[in-house]
């Protein structure tokens, strides 16, 4: 059992200014998850008539992208995952914990540990997908795909759009979200039909929603909890530089 | 009150394709002045928003997560069935319909699964035209897998992240149709209430989560698309946002819920760990193609792996009971939930149950490494180990897993006719949503391909059937019956407000799990349900009584958004309560312990119980009234269900 101090961000708004505020927690099994403790201490807040921590977090299994705490300075925390499967045997009795929203121009905060993460589905809006209705497409098997050309799309796919590549970034790029995308469909036969469209206008969209450059650091990979390599950015610069060389975009 | 579930006339194989044939058509340019809403963006969700806006319908789309990629369908893994007997080992559309029902243990409706098992191929084609990554074998053709109560293998999978592909496919076609303008967006939404005018679904109530503000939207259809309530339970598999609402303010519209007590318990999750465990996780069921059940063939053995006196590796072969093996010798490990589940609880009441709590079994896979390789195992299940590995420290290349039922999915919900329309006109429930396919007991693989049929190819054909024979004249949203249904929220609203007792809503959403685990889980009986129902019904009272909401109705209000749901729990939980109470036999996942065969499977009474139990709503703290909707059997013959 542990004994932690959480030094929280709290703020009641958009547009308030926010700041930290201390908690002590008590009792904290190793068995726990990150978010359990903080259930925790929302328990005990919610029964003193205090305003619970608002986080965001929905399936608890590392798969939806919806948590997202900026935790001792590291997106998710210490170790290569998501907040929901951060355990608590991560910690030790005594620590002090910093949690924090995601903090990108991109991303504003809505409450506390909440942000508006609404961008990503903005820029999958502009180009992230097969142009294909319902019905009247080919039998499944008629699209051979050799396997590690599907493992490889696979890995890109795997991308949960919780936006730790942005927030781990100091230039608060979402080049590695937009690069798994932009991967996934450049690597499939799927995708070839709409490559050069798809590339110029996820990036455009990418731009306009005020995310910064790409300077090559890979913070954003060695952050990403599902492990999105550095290369699918290489390859959306390929895409992207290939495609308004010879844009369809006229 | 008479239930017609519109099921077409004519030979079991052809109903659908002539209904799609007589059904009326709404034509192209007509179709743009109708509106369409679609609550949920799930699979079944997306994929019907998606699919109708490509039709040129005008569709809303609403979910209460922050982007309709995180609906709970993403956490989905294991994989979808399809009868497209791609491995030549005897797979068909009959066989996928047979298998269902018989896993469904007679309590579906013979029409519908049918038309599931003939559209199942289509839903493969869908995807993988979208880019979904299925597993693929060498020869660049598409992999499958066997799951639970089949013998052939048709089940497609992207590793263990088989939900997370298939629902950003439908993401990804519903985005393009938002990038169209065809859909329009309301993450961060929660239907409130439907609205009806004159006896039809016209439209919704909503509440913006980062404002509050309580909004009225207008249509001339309503889809539900909202998922399953496995979270009266408290703990489950489910994703914490997952809950009844929608459906259930729809269900005191009007519209009826049937089955509601058939919940599916699955065998293969991480036990629990303690009190402050928030969910449960499940481990795919897809591992019993690999991993053997057992559990130490003595009381004495069982209490040494308990205390840790013993390791593992040092139990002896004849000493570890391969108990689905040595029970179910054809389907062995993969024999459906149910039966899995089932015979889990029992070996634990034995006492042989190997963790702390006594309650789990291991999943071994020493065998399957030994046979095909670590590498081997890693490729096929790497990121579900992981994650075991994350949740409880260990490492199951080297020990077995150890696993427990846990609630995961439920059967029942808002009674459907052949068209997904419920008894409300205009008012449709897809998905996990809807009570439809499964009958008593899902078989795995099987949801994904549900919700993907309902979206896809059932919902397009049916929804014009009605919209052409009803006016195109729009109600708008500041009809009489949105104001009355707005203030009827805002007012339930300052009720919870204004209650300012002292326990919190989790305190109460966890003392309701608890009964509903005890007394109408994975085995139920009259007297245990009797407690249950006054158990509730006091727990009922004390929540309105001594209940403490906190904030302001004007803000991103967590725990406001809770109290709605779980005072709808509370009252779900009564129903589910009532309808176990109502059947007495055993089907599938709902076992009375009352009534089992011999060797302590499922009895069921067909002669008074083959039928669907849909309940109308009639009135704060009033009885529900039972309407029956008979099942008739013409294809498949009824038998004790053997998996032996
Ligand atoms: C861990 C896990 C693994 C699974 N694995 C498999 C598998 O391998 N194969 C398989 O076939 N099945 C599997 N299932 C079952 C399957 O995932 C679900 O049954 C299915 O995804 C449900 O899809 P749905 O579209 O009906 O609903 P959901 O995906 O649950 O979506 C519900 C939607 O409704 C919205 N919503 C709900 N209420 C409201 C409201 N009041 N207002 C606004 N929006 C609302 C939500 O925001 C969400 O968008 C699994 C389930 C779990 C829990
Ligand atoms: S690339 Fe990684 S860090 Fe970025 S959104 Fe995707 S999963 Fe999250
Ligand atoms: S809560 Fe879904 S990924 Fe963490």
């Amino acid at each position: 059992m542990m004994n932690l101090t959480l030094k929280v961000w709290r703020q009641k708004n958009h547009k308030d200014k926010g700041g930290f505020v201390d908690y002590k927690v008590s009792g904290i099994s190793t068995d726990m998850s990150f978010l359990e403790m903080l259930d925790v201490l929302n328990e005990e807040l919610s029964a003193k008539g205090e305003d619970p921590v608002h986080f965001d977090h929905d399936c608890r299994e590392g798969i939806c992208g919806a948590c997202s705490l900026y935790i001792n300075g590291h997106p998710h925390g210490p170790q290569q995952t998501t907040t929901c499967q951060l355990h608590m045997r991560s910690f030790a009795d005594g620590d002090v914990i910093t949690i924090e929203p995601w903090r990108a121009k991109g991303f504003p905060v809505l409450k506390d540990l909440m942000t508006d993460r609404s961008a990503f589905d903005r820029i999958i809006q502009a180009g992230g997908y097969v142009s294909v209705n319902t019905g009247g497409v080919p039998d499944a098997n008629e699209i051979p795909v050799p396997k590690i050309i599907a493992d490889e799309a696979f890995d890109s796919a795997t991308c949960i759009s919780c936006g730790a590549c942005v927030a781990a970034c100091k230039n608060a790029s979402a080049m590695l979200f937009v690069s798994a995308k932009i991967s996934q469909l450049a690597l499939l036969p799927q995708g070839q039909v709409e490559r050069k469209s798809r590339a110029e206008n996820m990036v455009a969209q990418m731009d306009a929603e005020g995310f910064g450059a790409c300077t090559n650091i890979g913070a954003c990979s060695a952050e990403c909890p599902k492990g999105i390599k550095l290369s699918n950015i290489a390859r959306m610069n390929r895409e992207y530089f290939s495609a308004v060389l010879s844009s369809d975009n006229v | 009150m008479i239930l017609d579930s519109k099921i077409p006339e004519g030979p079991l194989a052809e109903k659908w394709n002539k209904h799609k044939f007589n059904v009326k058509l709404v034509n192209p340019a007509n179709k743009r002045k109708y509106e369409v809403i679609v609550v949920g963006t799930g699979l079944a969700g997306a994929s019907a928003a998606a699919s109708l806006a490509e039709l040129g319908y005008n569709v809303k789309a609403f979910c209460f997560q922050d982007s309709p990629r995180r609906a709970h369908s993403i956490a989905a893994q294991g994989g979808i069935n399809a009868a497209k007997n791609y491995q030549n080992d005897g797979d068909s559309v009959y066989r996928l319909f047979y298998d269902t029902v018989k896993g469904g243990d007679y309590r579906a409706r013979e029409a519908n699964v049918y038309r599931l098992a003939e559209v199942s191929v289509n839903i493969i084609d869908q995807c993988v035209a979208q880019g979904v990554p299925f597993a693929r074998e060498y020869g660049g053709l598409l992999a499958n897998r066997s799951f639970g109560g089949a013998q052939v293998s048709r089940t497609f999978y992207a590793r263990g992240q088989t939900g997370q592909q298939l629902l950003l496919g439908a993401y990804s076609a519903l985005s393009r149709q938002v990038a169209n303008g065809k859909v329009k967006l309301y993450p961060r939404t929660e239907m409130m209430d439907l609205v009806t005018v004159e006896g039809k679904a016209r439209g919704i109530i909503t509440r913006n989560l980062i404002t509050g503000t309580i909004e009225s939207h207008s249509a001339h259809a309503v889809l539900l698309c909202t998922g399953g309530y496995g979270n009266v339970f408290f703990l489950s598999t489910n994703a914490m946002g997952s809950n009844v609402t929608a459906a259930w303010r729809a269900h005191k519209k009007g519209a009826l819920f049937a089955n509601p007590c058939f919940t599916q318990i699955h065998p293969t999750c991480i036990p629990v760990s303690g009190d402050h465990q928030s969910k449960l996780t499940l481990m795919s069921e897809s591992l019993r193609n690999d991993g053997r059940v057992w559990v130490p063939r003595t009381v004495e053995i069982a209490e040494k792996v308990r205390k840790k006196q013993i390791k593992i590796a040092d139990i002896k072969e004849e000493d570890r009971d391969y108990f689905l093996e040595r029970k179910y010798p054809s389907f062995g490990n993969l024999v459906p939930r149910d039966v899995a589940s089932r015979n889990a609880k029992y070996v634990c009441d034995e006492g042989r149950g190997v963790n702390e709590t006594g309650e789990a079994v291991f999943l071994d896979f020493r065998d399957a490494i030994k046979r095909d390789s670590e590498d081997a195992i890693r490729s096929r299940y790497g990121n579900l180990f992981d994650m075991y590995q994350q949740i409880t420290g260990d490492n199951p290349y080297k020990e077995p897993m150890m696993i427990y039922p846990a609630v995961h999915y439920t059967m029942g919900g808002l009674w459907v006719d052949y068209n997904l329309m419920t008894n409300v006109p205009g008012l449709y429930a897809l998905g996990e949503a809807n009570f439809s396919d499964h009958g008593a007991n899902r078989l795995g693989a099987s949801a994904l391909m549900q919700g993907l049929a309902d979206g896809y190819f059932v919902i397009p054909y049916t929804l014009g059937d009605y919209l052409a024979g009803m006016s195109k004249e729009t109600v708008t949203a500041d009809h009489d019956e949105f104001k009355k249904a707005a203030k009827e929220i805002t007012d339930k609203i300052q009720k919870f407000l204004s209650i300012k007792g002292t326990k919190t809503i989790d305190h109460f959403h966890k003392r309701l799990g608890k009964i509903m685990w005890e007394y109408c889980g994975m085995a139920r009986n009259a007297e245990g349900l009797t407690k249950a129902k006054g158990l509730i019904k006091e727990l009922k009272a004390e929540f309105w009584r001594d209940v403490k909401v906190l904030g302001t109705p004007d803000e991103l209000n967590m725990s406001l958004e809770k109290a709605h749901r779980v005072a709808d729990f509370i009252e779900l939980g009564e129903l589910m309560v009532d309808d176990a109470l109502n059947r007495d036999e055993s089907c599938g996942g709902h076992f009375r312990e009352e009534y089992q065969t011999p060797e302590g499977e499922a009895l069921r009474d067909d002669d008074n119980f083959a039928y669907v139990a849909a309940w109308k709503y009639t009135g704060e703290g009033l009885e529900s009234e039972l309407v029956k909707e008979e099942l008739k059997f013409e294809n498949v013959k009824l038998t004790q269900r053997s998996y032996k």
